[in-house]
């Protein structure tokens, strides 16, 4: 069973002072995401990120369509206490403590009494937020009330949890950390699906991405499929003190780096090469084919996009 | 269904009391009650009925302020400051957030009120030096002063609902003003004829009747109040705070949080 279903979910805003001017946030998509994968949602910024999520939170109506949550009609009450969330920026009440946060949201999430104080100091303690869970929120920095919705995003323990932007904002260290704690959910076996304008951090932590752009789906598929394109050019690096004249003949081009060169040549210069390193003495440490970066294969489907949108025009 | 209720209302009022505006105006009703006591002590023979007078019109007012104040950013500055969506991305229904608010912004009000109260007792034993049973009156009027509250509660909360913080206080303050003089629209309606009899008649019912909760003047001059009015201001208070909670569980239920 798949734990997302979108099914033609679209939404068109009213805009202008008499709400006359329809404004289309979202085209119908169509999207499936599997039980236990991470899913990454791709897209530049005001692409339908963030309109997808609420339309899954319930928290904006659809203009059309529908969805599926966990097998159940995303409307169903239930389906709200096995899903977690984590809105872009979050920001939280300003008098409360982290503790009390957390201890309301899991009061809200029907947590029973005394589960919940356990898990509050569990989450607490995951998300490094233990030493200062008396203090207000409103002397928090930006990335502490990060952490803070991180925590209650998975408080309740569930079993699909939604983040919108959840590296915005945190440091490289902060950042680490939440990667970290997704490859954690996807463990549990639980399922994750992140919006994120951030390339890197899809690349390294999904198994799935959907590239949106100006509302529409523009492709959905694996990391590994996507990037698999084979531009017919292999990377070949060496250990060595100096780029050998019968490599440089193949017309490579070479990368030092202190003793490591690495240079690309064309697949069928392949032997060529390994034969002129064996000959000059050279410790060959890898050879790998090169492959599109997921930066290439979004920035070729947002330009297509765009193409296709000026030939409309 | 009720426990999400409790919990956002018990949340609702924990946030208020943190709030130190709040304590700056409960600062400020109890400065005018001890302002009531100075004004007392240079009216001679009618110090009593200065202090009641004044004393009820600063906690009538200052209340329906803090009232106004905090119940028109309950919806919108969860909106603007999106604490709503972590709250409605849980098994929490938009209508049970709605009460949840309201009943937490009337607790906070209560509360408030009981504080102020006991400021202008104070300062009635201040100038008198005693109580007297027809002091217990000040209590009806304090009961009637927390009804006006509930309904000004739930007008803010409407307004919220749909609008900005500002017009929201705009359209509650206004539609409080107005209360206020619901007896002499209702009279104006009487005298008019035609279309504008039609209309003044409309508006004098449409808005709510603070005349009728306002009984500070009575009660300074020790007259008792008719049981048939508190019984009346309770089921008219009641109807009133459930149809403007009712509308704007109705408009909040079909608004995009955008």
């Amino acid at each position: 069973m798949p734990a997302i279903e979108i099914l033609g979910l679209e939404k068109t805003y009213r805009v202008g002072f008499w709400r006359s001017r329809p404004k289309r946030a979202l085209h119908p998509l169509h999207l499936t995401v599997e039980d236990g994968e991470i899913f990454g949602f791709l897209g530049p910024n005001g692409a339908g990120k963030t309109t997808t999520l609420k339309l899954l939170m319930g928290l904006v109506f659809p203009s059309a369509g529908s969805a599926r949550i966990l097998g159940r009609e995303w409307t169903d009450p239930q389906v709200k206490a096995q899903i977690g969330f984590l809105p872009e920026q979050p920001y939280f009440y300003d008098h409360l403590t982290a503790h009390e946060l957390l201890e309301y949201y899991g009061q809200l999430s029907g947590v029973p009494a005394k589960q919940r104080k356990r898990r509050v100091e569990e989450i607490l303690y995951q998300v490094g937020l233990r030493d200062v869970r008396c203090v207000q929120l409103r002397k928090f920095s930006k990335g502490m009330l990060q952490r803070v919705g991180i925590g209650q995003a998975i408080l309740h323990n569930p079993k699909l949890v939604f983040l919108d932007e959840p590296m915005s904002g945190l440091d490289p260290m902060g950042r680490r950390e939440v990667r970290d704690l997704m490859e954690q959910l996807k463990l549990q076996g639980k399922t994750v699906f992140f919006s994120t304008h951030i390339l890197a951090d899809a690349e390294a932590l999904c198994d799935r991405v959907g590239i949106i752009h100006r509302g529409e789906l523009r492709g959905v598929g694996a990391i590994a499929d996507l990037t698999s394109t084979v531009q017919g050019k292999v990377e070949v690096v060496w250990q060595g003190p100096q780029i050998p004249g019968s490599i440089k003949a193949l017309g490579a081009e070479c990368h030092v780096t202190g003793d490591t060169v690495r240079a690309v040549i064309d697949e069928n210069q392949q032997d060529a090469a390994i034969d002129a390193l064996r000959r000059e003495r050279q410790r060959l440490i890898a050879i790998t084919p090169v492959r599109t970066s997921l930066e290439a294969y979004f920035v070729e489907k947002l330009q297509h996009a765009e193409t296709t949108a000026g030939r409309t025009l | 269904m009720r426990a999400r209720v409790a919990h956002i209302a018990s949340n609702t009022f924990r946030e208020a009391v943190r709030d130190r505006v709040l304590y700056n105006l409960i600062a400020f009703a109890l400065l005018l009650s001890g302002a009531s006591i100075l004004v007392g002590q240079v009216s001679i023979d009618i110090e009593k009925l200065v202090v009641i007078n004044l004393g009820l019109t600063a906690v009538s007012l200052f209340g329906v302020v803090i009232a106004i104040f905090i119940g028109i950013g309950l919806v919108s500055k969860e909106i603007e400051k999106r604490t709503l969506y972590t709250v409605l991305s849980r098994p929490v229904r938009r209508w049970e957030f709605i009460v949840g608010k309201f009943f937490g912004l009337a607790g906070t009000l209560v509360v408030n009120t009981f504080f102020m109260a006991v400021g202008v007792f104070a300062a009635l034993f201040y100038v008198s030096h005693k109580f007297v049973r027809a002091d217990g009156l000040i209590l009806i009027a304090l009961y009637f002063i927390v009804l006006e509250f509930l309904i000004v509660c739930s007008l803010a909360l409407l307004f919220s609902s749909f609008s900005t913080p500002l017009l929201s206080a705009v359209f509650a303050f206004s539609l409080f003003v107005v209360g206020c003089f619901a007896e002499d629209l209702r009279n104006f309606a009487g005298m008019a004829h035609g279309i504008s009899r039609a209309l003044a008649t409309g508006a004098a019912y449409l808005v709510p009747n603070f005349s009728a909760f306002n009984v500070i003047s009575s009660i300074a001059h020790e007259q008792p109040v008719a049981g048939q009015l508190v019984f009346h201001n309770t089921l008219y208070a009641l109807f009133y705070a459930v149809m403007a909670l009712s509308g704007a569980v109705l408009i909040f239920e079909y608004r995009d949080l955008k």
